[in-house]
C-alpha cells in the first residue's frame, strides 16, 4: 500500500510528457518536484522498492532501443550503418607521443648505436647469470632453476650475501651478458633486477602470479635445450622498444626450429605477461601450443640508465604512481 | 626520609609499582636505570639510595651513580660519568668509581657494559653490510594492481595472439623448409592459372568425370552414423588438400556425391519414420531378454 505523499514520486513520471502527467495524477495521486531522486526516500524498504522499479524502467527502454535498432538494420539490410565498434581500454588508449613509427629513421638510428647494438649486430652471445636476494625460499629458488632452463646459457649462482656492485665486475670480467636478481619476500619471488652487463641499462620489474611448472595444467614435458623462438608483442613506445630489446638480447640469435619452443612477452596495458609454449602446426592454418615452462607477469618500475646503482645512478624511467596511475587509459610501455 | 624497606614494602614485593611489568614467571622493571631489568629487591633503583648504572647514549656509555646525600635534590641525583671508548679502560673506570660500592653493583655494571659493548659492534658491523629497505605496500593500491593485472589478462588473449603471431610467421616463410604445407602460395598460383585458363579446366573436368569411378549407394541405403558421415567427409577432405590439381573436380564430385546421399535420406525418409539415430542396416542377430519377476512378498501376519 503506496501512501500518497506530495514529495515522493517515480522519477519515470517526471520523464513522460506533461500532458499525460496530468493523467497520471488522478490515477496514482500525487505531483512531484523535478528534482526529485529515489535516494532522498527515507524509508528503506519503499527506497528500495522504488529503485527497482526504476531499474526495470530502464532496462525495458533498453531492450526497447535495442530491438528497435536491430529492426532498422534488417529493414535497411545492405545499406545499413556498419556496425559501431565498442569501446575498449585499447581503443581509448591516450595517445602517447613517444609511440614508436615503423619508419621512423631517428629511433632507427638510436637503436643502431645503443647498448643491445652489440647484441642485434651478432658481435656477442647471450650469457645469463641468474641469482636471487638473500637467502632464498624453496619457490624462489625452483623459480630460478626453472628459468635457466628456458633460457639457453643461463647459470644459477647463490647469493651468499654478496653486494651487486661487486658481483658485476665479476661477471664482466667472466663474459656474461646479462646480470637477473628475483627478489623475494615472503618466501614467493616478487621482484625483479635484470642489469644488462657491459655497462647497459637496468630494469626493475615487479614479479607477480609467479607459476612453476608443476602448477601448469596439461603441460608437456620439460623444454628441451633447443633455443626457442622469441616472441615480443605490443611494445610500442620508446620505452616499450628498449625494454623489448632488453628481453630479446636475452635469447640467442638463431632459434632452433626444431625445437618448437617459443617464449613469449606479451605488453598489455603495462603489464608484461612471459609465457613459454611449445607448438605444432597441425596445417597451414592451425597452430596447436602447449605451456610448458614457468609463466609469470612483470611491471615495469623503473629503468636506470648504466649498471645496477641505487644511489646514484641516471634513472631513464621511474613509475611515480601519483603521476602515472591517475589516468586508467594512460600506459607508457 | 630514606627508607629503602619502606620503600620496597610499598612498591616492590607484590605490591603496585608503575614500573613492575608482571609475566607468568617473571617480574620485570621498566625504569630507564634498572641495572638488570628485572624487579628485585636488589635491581630496584627505587627503592636503592645508593646505586649505580650503565647506560648507552649514541654510540658512547656513560655510567650513572646515585647517593644518598643527594636523595634531597632529584634534579642533581644522578651523577654522570663518560666511559671510554676502549672496553678495558672503562672496566677499569668503572672499578675506581665504584671503588667501596658493594660487589654485587659494580658486578653487574660491569657486565651491563661488555652487553652493551657487543651490540655495538654488530651494529657497526651491520651497517657496513647491505641493509635490506624495507618498503611499505599501500593495500589499495596493490588490490588495484591486481585486479588491473587480470583485467589485462584477459584482455590480452594470450594463445590467440600467441597462434596468430606464429602463423603469421608461418606464412611470410620464416620457417623456411621445415613444414611441408607451402599450400598458401600454391593455393593462390592455382586459383591465378584457374582465373587465366577457365575453359581448358572445363574440358578436362569432363574428361575426369568420364573416367573416374563413383561408388554410388543403393536406393534403399540407409545412411551410417553421423560420426562414420563425418570422418567419411574428413578424409575426403584431407584427400583433397593433397590432390590439388583435381581441386576443382574433385569439389564437383563430392557435390554430386552429397546430392545423392541427401536423395537417399530423403527417400529413407520417405519409406520408414527415422527411430532415433539413423542406422546403417547391418546383419544383425535378434537377442531375446527374459526378465524375472519376483513372487509377490507374502506379508507376514502377526
Amino acid at each position: 500500500v503506496k501512501l500518497v505523499k506530495s514529495d515522493e514520486a517515480p522519477v519515470q513520471e517526471m520523464e513522460q510528457a506533461e500532458g499525460e502527467e496530468t493523467e497520471k495524477k488522478s490515477e496514482s495521486g500525487p505531483c512531484f518536484p523535478p528534482t526529485f531522486s529515489v535516494s532522498e526516500i527515507k524509508n528503506k524498504q519503499r527506497r528500495h522498492s522504488m529503485f527497482l522499479k526504476l531499474k526495470e524502467e530502464k532496462r525495458k527502454q533498453k531492450l526497447e532501443l535495442k530491438k528497435k535498432k536491430k529492426k532498422e538494420r534488417k529493414a535497411l539490410g545492405d545499406k545499413a550503418p556498419p556496425k559501431e565498434v565498442p569501446k575498449t581500454i585499447e581503443n581509448q588508449r591516450i595517445y602517447d607521443e613517444t609511440t614508436v613509427n615503423p619508419e621512423d629513421e631517428e629511433v632507427a638510428f638510436d637503436e643502431g648505436t645503443d647498448e643491445f647494438s652489440a647484441y642485434f649486430n651478432r658481435l656477442t652471445n647471450p650469457k645469463v647469470l641468474i641469482t636471487t636476494s638473500d637467502r632464498p625460499r624453496g619457490r624462489t629458488v625452483r623459480f630460478c632453476e626453472q628459468l635457466a632452463t628456458v633460457i639457453p646459457h643461463a647459470h644459477v649462482y647463490y647469493r651468499r650475501g654478496l653486494a651487486l656492485k661487486r658481483v658485476i665486475p665479476q661477471c664482466v670480467s667472466r663474459g656474461f651478458t646479462y646480470l637477473m636478481v628475483i627478489n623475494e619476500d615472503r618466501k614467493v619471488p616478487n621482484g625483479l633486477v635484470l642489469c644488462h652487463l657491459p655497462d647497459g641499462p637496468t630494469a626493475h620489474f615487479k614479479v607477480s602470479n609467479v607459476r612453476l611448472r608443476k602448477e601448469m595444467k596439461r603441460r608437456g614435458k620439460d623444454p628441451t635445450e633447443h633455443v626457442p623462438e622469441v616472441i615480443l608483442n605490443n611494445f610500442t613506445t620508446r620505452l616499450g622498444h628498449s625494454i623489448g630489446r632488453m628481453f630479446a638480447a636475452l635469447f640467442p640469435h638463431d632459434p632452433q626450429f626444431v625445437g618448437r619452443q617459443v617464449a613469449t612477452f606479451h605488453n598489455q596495458r603495462d603489464f608484461i605477461f612471459f609465457r613459454f609454449h611449445r607448438y605444432i602446426f597441425k596445417n597451414e592454418k592451425k597452430v596447436g601450443i602447449q605451456e610448458l615452462g614457468p609463466r609469470f607477469t612483470l611491471k615495469l618500475r623503473s629503468l636506470q640508465k648504466g649498471t645496477f646503482d641505487s644511489k646514484f645512478g641516471e634513472y631513464e624511467w621511474v613509475h611515480k604512481r601519483h603521476e602515472m596511475d591517475s589516468s586508467r587509459r594512460k600506459f607508457h610501455l | 626520609m630514606q627508607h629503602d624497606d619502606v620503600i620496597w614494602d610499598l612498591i616492590g614485593n607484590k605490591s603496585f609499582c608503575s614500573y613492575k611489568v608482571k609475566t607468568k614467571t617473571q617480574q620485570f622493571c621498566r625504569n630507564e636505570y634498572n641495572i638488570t631489568g628485572l624487579c628485585n629487591r636488589s635491581s630496584c633503583p627505587l627503592a636503592n639510595s645508593q646505586y649505580a648504572t650503565v647506560r648507552e647514549e649514541k654510540g658512547l656509555c656513560y655510567l650513572y651513580m646515585k647517593v644518598i646525600e643527594r636523595a634531597a635534590f632529584p634534579a642533581r641525583m644522578w651523577e654522570k660519568v663518560k666511559l671510554d671508548r676502549n672496553y678495558a679502560k672503562a672496566l677499569e673506570q668503572i672499578d675506581e668509581n665504584l671503588i667501596y660500592w658493594p660487589r654485587f653493583i659494580r658486578h653487574k655494571c660491569k657486565q651491563r657494559l661488555t652487553k652493551i659493548t657487543q651490540y655495538l659492534i654488530r651494529i657497526r658491523k651491520l651497517t657496513l653490510k647491505r641493509q635490506r629497505k624495507l618498503v611499505p605496500l599501500s593495500r589499495k593500491v596493490e588490490r588495484r594492481e591486481k585486479r588491473r593485472e587480470e583485467k589485462a589478462l584477459i584482455a590480452a588473449q594470450l594463445e590467440n595472439a600467441i597462434e596468430k603471431e606464429l602463423l603469421d610467421r608461418l606464412k611470410q616463410g620464416t620457417y623456411g623448409d621445415i613444414y611441408n604445407f607451402p599450400i598458401h602460395a600454391f593455393d593462390k598460383a592455382m586459383e591465378k592459372q584457374e582465373e587465366e585458363t577457365e575453359s581448358e579446366e572445363e574440358e578436362e573436368e569432363d574428361e575426369e568425370e568420364s573416367g573416374t569411378r563413383e561408388f554410388v549407394a543403393e536406393e534403399e541405403f540407409e545412411e551410417s552414423d553421423l560420426s562414420d558421415f563425418e570422418d567419411m567427409n574428413n578424409l575426403k577432405g584431407s584427400s583433397d588438400e593433397e590432390e590439388d590439381a583435381e581441386e576443382q573436380s574433385s569439389e564437383e564430385e563430392e557435390t554430386e556425391e552429397e546430392l545423392e546421399e541427401e536423395k537417399t535420406k530423403a527417400k529413407s525418409k520417405g519409406k520408414t519414420p527415422l527411430k532415433g539415430p539413423v542406422r546403417k542396416k547391418r546383419a544383425y542377430v535378434e537377442i531375446e531378454y527374459e526378465q524375472e519377476t519376483e513372487p509377490a512378498q507374502k506379508s507376514k501376519a502377526t
